[in-house]
């Protein structure tokens, strides 16, 4: 089975992106900031990070550094997922490595396009 | 809702869109409808019937048709349609129209816009190959206020995430306030038009490919014999017809039949299409 890391700082967005991701039958690793999601992917690289961006400790941006660092890291597949809505920040995370980008409020049918035209999805 | 006013709606729109809406879609017409009743002043479903029987000729009966056949349409629906157009459709067609360099594609129900627009940003996307050749896209719908929203090319937040690769977004589209639109130069690409598909389509022209996916579901049997054999009359002898993945032309017309290895593909019974399976 593959695996989303969901990182954000929200438990309630963790919650409901967990059940929707869940469904497109991953399974899902929580992590409430960068700090713990890096340890996450140190443990064991996800196939797939569902992240925010505006987060404590280390934001979503530094974690993808780091990630895209870790051996193996360049193939995980990272969507942004964030209230940052404007044009220059997405222009920011494609440049920096980011696979796909959701602007929040989000709906199952937009995690599931995004994971689809990442061919994560069956 | 009263029986009677259930039967007068489903009849008017019968009539004038060939929607169908049999009686376990009810609740369609109460969510539907009851908004269009609030905005032009009436109580509920009861007076809007009442209006509608005592003026026919009122914009209520337009809008109350809008709210009906109008539906949420995505970016690059279904992907595989247009990873064919592109495999398949376009390569066989150009060559088969090597001497005109000229192809005409018509979105047949197009929504708010979505499926002319991804075909021309496929197109787009692919000029480096097309470079001397004319492509035609006639987007046309039976919603004025549908035709409009497709034109202007404005989407919100969420329409724009529906099917759409970020990166085309960040490509194609620039943000105003809280929409995002489509680029000019992909917009002049796309001629709008309010065409009722109850109609007969020859004063659009003949079309070399056709997208009416996803409309005949709402149709009864001679409805969709009716628009199919219309459409037969415009697409071209090699032409291709593209229907939704949920419906076919088997036991509906003979004009069509499907193109092997490509589902959801159709071609002319009395031509061949000038496309192949890749």
């Amino acid at each position: 089975m593959k695996t989303c890391l969901v990182v954000d700082d929200s438990r309630v967005i963790r919650t409901v992106a967990r059940k929707i991701v869940e469904e497109l039958g991953f399974a899902v690793v929580e992590a409430e900031d960068g700090v713990v999601a890096l340890e996450k992917s140190r443990e064991a690289l996800p196939d797939a990070v569902l992240l925010d961006w505006n987060m404590p400790n280390m934001d979503g941006m530094e974690y993808m550094k780091a990630l895209r660092a870790l051996p193996g890291g360049e193939a995980v597949r990272i969507v942004f997922c964030t209230t940052e809505n404007d044009m220059r920040h997405i222009q920011e995370a494609l440049a920096e490595g980011a696979d796909e980008y959701i602007m929040k409020p989000f709906d199952a049918e937009i995690v599931k396009t995004k994971f689809d035209l990442l061919g994560l999805t069956e | 809702m009263k029986l009677e006013d259930f039967d007068y709606l489903s009849r008017l729109l019968k009539e004038r869109s060939g929607l169908v809406v049999t009686k376990d879609k009810v609740y369609l017409l109460e969510t539907r409808l009851t908004p269009v009743a609030r905005r032009h002043g009436l109580k509920d479903l009861d007076e809007l019937v009442q209006t509608l029987r005592a003026n026919r000729s009122d914009k209520l009966l337009i809008d109350v048709t809008e709210a009906m056949t109008t539906n949420e349409s995505l970016f690059f629906r279904d992907t595989r349609p247009f990873d064919l157009f592109k495999a398949s459709v376009l390569p066989g067609l150009m060559q088969a129209r090597a001497g005109q360099r000229k192809l005409r594609i018509w979105s047949a129900a197009c929504s708010s816009g979505q499926e002319p627009y991804s075909l021309a940003i496929l197109l787009k996307e692919n000029q480096a190959q097309l470079s001397g050749w004319r492509f035609d896209i006639v987007a046309t719908d039976l919603s004025k206020e549908i035709v409009a929203k497709a034109k202007s090319g404005l989407y919100t937040q969420f329409e724009v995430q529906r099917g759409l690769p970020i990166q085309l977004l960040v490509k194609y589209f620039k943000q105003t306030g809280d929409k995002w639109q489509i680029d000019a130069g992909l917009r002049s690409m796309v001629q709008y038009g309010e065409f009722n598909l109850l109609t007969h389509p020859r004063s659009l022209g003949q079309f070399d490919v056709i997208f009416c996916r996803n409309v005949l579901i709402y149709f009864d049997q001679p409805t969709k014999r009716q628009v199919l054999d219309g459409l037969a009359d415009v697409l071209t002898k090699d032409g291709v017809l593209y229907l939704g993945g949920a419906e076919t032309v088997l036991g509906v017309t003979e004009r069509f039949k499907p193109i092997p290895g490509l589902r959801g593909l159709y071609q002319r019974s009395d031509g061949e299409a000038a496309v192949k399976a890749a």
